[in-house]
């Protein structure tokens, strides 16, 4: 057994955390840096944070991962890092030439103190920042929230590039949340097709899907554009996408320019897809084109066909609090009994909701916000579910318990395919449970007696 | 032939200037001192700069201190239950991401290298102290697991705000009694690199676990594997080829490791330092405090292979061992000639680039000269002067801020267990026979002349290296990979090998040579172009059938 050390008998741990279902912000302050045309990141700290979340950005993607460091040293820690990142800014605009950098913090230059209004105007006035070039940031203190929480400050960071002109642009802010590029992608299709100018951001897609061709490009075509995020402040409303990764930026734009926005889940599964197309429609003030009705249409048919299959199998879920409450919804509206929940991100709001999406299961619904995947293996341990849905790490539980496993989430080590293929919207929907079937059918085909085992499924 | 070619037209100082025209005078001021071109003749090695600071914003391959020390020496040991102090992020990161392999097969075997253990710091910890968290978090994983020992790894808030981790540790460890509580204080801004990290693993794992275990264990021949981290299996197939010599490996520091075998090291009668770098200190204590000489070995390469195994049979120096060893290179030697003769004529000529770690860019031009690939430029990520020019440049060594700031342990003979393994005699007489003691020539000695040394070579000279040269093969670590593939050159990683091994010994070897002609003969390499765009010209109409 990987996990042998894991008892049944649950016992409540105050201090120690184990096998965590959550990281820190910075990392979710890189991601969404890298949605942002032509940025680098750049990690105000010491270098192994860097080197850590470029690491496994990396491996979830397998794609390059440029972002620079303050590169801190004991000095630094002392005195403070204005002098790194004020060097860190002219070597960047020198060398690699970004449009941006967008700047986070660290739990180091955040315990010191270290202020990034006052270094970033600093670096403005002494004329490291070129002409037309910009520098964002966002505070993204470790030991507050987890990588959710950082992705949400960096988004927020973005908009301080936004502008009003009194006038609007006709255009809808979205705001995707963390999903991956190809999600972003899915995202604009359906906005196309309803026929709504949008501004995504971050957009990821066509940064972290890059094809190979014999050149590297640091950066590449896709993200969001400095100009377009400057008219996010003119647009006509935003659709936050996940209350946890992408509301502060909405009400940010709410505040500060009067542009009025809307939360809504992420679009996974049928209802949250639902609604979100909803919303798009009534935007637009037009009908909802038939292809998009069409491919509705043959999710619910999916469903329907495959019923018997996932009808009342019992999931455990483990991730971050927007992707779960979402696929609580979808599991739950199939028929699926999601029994165990668990998130590393805090925020009691998180249980509420699930609880309230739970309610008439026939099992108690364990779920629990700053939890861990060691009390997520207890409760599989004391009440065995069919599925576990969550990130790579979930595969030593699943091995362990000879649970079947579909990965979903951050981060996704040891399979493709995230990359490239969505699990937002109907089409995305689709996916995600063709994944459930294929591994409840494949855990059917494997353990079927020679007797019942069965050609057609 | 191409590449061969181009070397030809590209004289290396070209090379240095280009890649160093872009930077801003300052640094590149200072990145020409860590560029090298080779003119190695016997002891006369050209002065590179190594183990300074990283520049802000300069893309740097380099982690931090705390990676170093709970990453890649404390990671791969079992037994002890590792607990990052600090912010979630850390321990998370170092979370099964080395590829450490470990047997656990035993019945009633602990292993929690597949667990993350965490105080989780919150902001509240960072305002108040986090020494309370610490000491629940300690006793928490006490009661749930009751290890024989617990290590904490502080994290950079930890210093920080000056949470005494080793008192916690030292209070704990009373209040048991029956498990060792140690602490590191690694906060990664320490130092320069990983490096640093390195350092206060060995010092620690010397002063709290090394000589707690004083029975004898069997074994004719007792040696101490240093700085070998089983990545991919390498250390199991190192101790498949020992045994099959008959000669005992007591503790490896640290792959697949045991708190045991770190307690029992000083029961050993020679030290066979892998990673000079990472763990280079221990064998200095080692020798100091209970008598046991080091010496340097390489189990990556065939050929380094063996030399390694007859070098330790020299030591010790006993017939039967002698000629075990020679019989066991007889047997696995021809497996390896035959499937080098089979892979050699599709690597023969290629050329490599390799940036990782303090050794294996030394390391692995073996396997490449095995299978006739030059190595055209090479580096290290986090090493010291003497890992390039040799162990003679130690006395010579600037000791900056940064350094100074890194723990020498003070070691004294140990007043009932210092026991020199051979006396001055016998030491003197292996040396006469050219038998180095606590040697490391460096990689600088077995480069090519001219070619280029680089330390701590970063994300835009990479890919000023790849353009120019265009090596066949590039190898560095996992944040490279994909930038330098895009190019259409393949790249391996030698941190942890993507994905296969073990590369060390004679089965390491076939694998090696097999993986490298996977890669450099790809089919892949040839799909960069859709047809069309090595045909733009619409030239005629299309011919149906």
């Amino acid at each position: 057994m990987l996990l042998r050390h894991t008892p049944k008998e649950i016992t409540e741990r105050s201090a120690l955390s184990i096998n965590p279902a959550k990281t820190c912000q910075p990392v979710g302050a890189m991601y969404a840096s890298l949605g942002v045309h032509g940025c680098l990141p750049h990690s105000h700290g010491s270098q192994g944070c860097c080197a850590y979340h470029r690491s496994a950005l990396t491996r979830h993607y397998k794609e390059p991962i440029s972002a620079a460091t303050s590169s801190f040293t004991e000095g630094a820690s002392v005195f403070g890092g204005q002098a790194n990142l004020l060097q860190a800014i002219e070597n960047i605009f020198t060398v690699y030439e970004p449009e941006v950098i967008a700047v986070h913090t660290t739990c180091l230059s955040e315990t010191i103190g270290d202020d990034l209004p006052q270094m970033t105007d600093k670096a403005r006035e002494s004329g490291k920042i070129p002409d037309g070039k910009h520098v964002i940031f966002a505070n993204t203190p470790s030991y507050v929230g987890s990588h959710v929480t950082g992705f949400s400050n960096m988004v927020k960071g973005m908009l301080r590039v936004a502008e009003s002109t009194g006038k609007k642009n006709g255009k809808v802010n979205i705001i995707p949340g963390w999903v991956e590029p190809a999600d972003m992608e899915e995202i604009k299709r359906l906005c196309a097709l309803i026929g709504v100018a949008i501004t995504l951001f971050p957009d990821t897609s066509g940064v972290l899907n890059g094809p190979m061709s014999g050149q590297y490009k640091m950066f590449p075509e896709g993200g969001v554009t400095i100009r377009e995020l400057k008219g996010t402040g003119d647009a006509i409303g935003t659709l936050a996408l996940g209350d946890w990764c992408s509301a502060d930026a909405a009400r940010y734009l709410d505040s500060q320019f009067k542009v009025p926005c809307r939360i809504l889940e992420m679009p996974f599964g049928l209802k949250a897809t639902d609604r979100f197309i909803d919303a798009l429609r009534t935007i637009a003030g037009v009908s909802v084109p038939e292809e998009i009705a069409h491919e509705r249409g043959q999710l619910v048919d999916l469903i329907s066909d495959m019923h018997q299959y996932f009808y009342h199998k019992k999931v455990a879920l483990v991730g971050d609090p927007d992707q779960l409450i979402a696929l609580t919804e979808f599991f739950t509206s199939i028929d699926m009994w999601p029994i165990h929940i668990v998130t590393g991100t805090p925020g009691k709001r998180f249980e509420k909701k699930i609880k309230k999406l739970t309610e008439g299961s026939p099992f108690p619904v364990n779920v629990r916000s700053a939890g861990d995947m060691f009390l997520l293996h207890q409760w599989i341990k004391n009440e065995p579910v069919d599925l576990i849905l969550g990130n790579t790490y979930c595969k030593y539980i699943a091995r362990d318990e000879d649970i079947p496993q579909v990965r979903f989430g951050f981060p996704i080590l040891d399979r493709v395919g995230h990359q490239y293929f969505p699990t937002v919207g109907y089409k995305g929907g689709i996916r995600l449970l063709e994944k459930v079937l294929n591994a409840l059918l494949d855990r059917k085909d494997r353990d079927d007696s020679e007797q019942s085992f069965e050609l057609v499924l | 032939m191409e590449t061969n070619t181009k070397l030809v037209q590209w004289d290396p100082t070209d090379v240095k200037t280009e890649m160093l025209k872009k930077y801003p005078p300052k640094v590149a001021r200072k990145r020409a001192q860590q560029i090298m071109i080779n003119e190695a003749q016997g002891n006369e090695t050209p002065e590179i700069t190594a183990n300074v600071r990283t520049i802000p914003g300069i893309i740097t391959m380099r982690g931090c201190t705390y990676a170093g020390c709970k990453g890649v020496i404390m990671g791969p040991t079992r037994d002890i239950v590792n607990i990052t102090h600090g912010p979630i992020g850390c321990g998370f990161y170092s979370w099964l991401t080395r590829r450490n392999q470990t047997d656990a097969s035993a019945a009633g075997a602990e292993n929690y290298m597949p667990y993350c253990f965490s105080t989780d710091m919150e902001d509240k910890d960072i305002i108040f102290g986090g020494e309370k968290k610490l000491e629940a978090a300690i006793q928490e994983a006490y009661d749930l697991f009751h290890p024989r020992a617990i290590a904490v790894f502080a994290t950079c808030p930890v210093g920080l705000i000056g949470d005494d981790i080793h008192a916690v540790t030292k209070k704990m460890k009373e209040k048991f009694g029956d498990c060792n509580v140690f602490a590191f204080s690694c906060e990664g801004y320490k130092g320069v690199s990983q490096s640093a990290g390195h350092h206060i693993a060995n010092n620690q794992i010397f002063r709290h676990v090394v000589g707690e275990n004083n029975e004898e264990k069997p074994g004719e021949f007792k040696i101490n594997l240093l700085g070998e981290y089983n990545i991919g299996g390498d250390g199991f197939e190192i101790d498949r080829i020992l045994k099959k010599c008959g000669i005992t490996n007591i503790a490896t520091f640290s792959g697949n490791s045991s708190y045991d075998q770190f307690a029992s090291a000083h029961t050993a009668n020679l030290n066979c330092v892998m990673c000079h770098r990472s763990i280079n200190y221990v064998a200095d204590m080692l020798e100091t405090k209970f008598g046991i000489p080091w010496i340097k070995v390489n189990f990556i390469g065939a050929k380094a292979t063996a030399k390694s195994l007859r070098r330790i049979a020299k030591y010790f120096g006993d017939e039967k061992l002698i000629n075990r060893v020679e019989e066991v290179i007889a047997e696995e030697m021809p497996e390896v000639e035959r499937v080098q003769s089979e892979v050699r004529p599709r690597t023969e000529g290629k050329t490599a680039m390799m940036f990782v770690g303090g050794s294996r860019a030394h390391h692995y031009q073996e396997l490449f000269n095995e299978m006739g690939m030059k190595t055209v430029s090479a580096g290290y990520e986090f090493a010291h002067r003497d890992d390039y020019e040799g162990r003679q440049v130690i006395p010579n060594l600037k000791v900056d801020a940064d350094s100074r700031n890194i723990e020498e342990l003070e070691v004294e003979p140990d007043p009932v267990r210092y026991k020199p393994r051979k006396t001055n005699e016998e030491m003197k007489a292996l040396e006469a026979t050219g038998f180095p003691f606590k040697d490391y020539q460096g990689m600088a000695a077995d480069m090519g002349e001219k070619s280029l040394i680089i330390d701590d070579l970063n994300q835009y000279e990479a890919e000023k290296l790849v353009e120019i040269l265009k090596p066949n093969i590039f190898c560095a670590g996992i944040k490279e990979k994909y930038s330098i593939q895009k190019l259409g050159i393949p790249m391996k990683q030698l941190h942890s090998y993507d994905s296969g091994g073990p590369y060390a010994g004679f089965k390491g070897a076939v694998n090696f040579y097999r993986e490298i002609d996977r890669l450099v003969n790809s089919k892949v390499w040839e799909y960069l172009k859709a047809p069309w765009q090595l045909n733009p010209e619409l030239s005629a109409t299309y011919v149906w059938e």
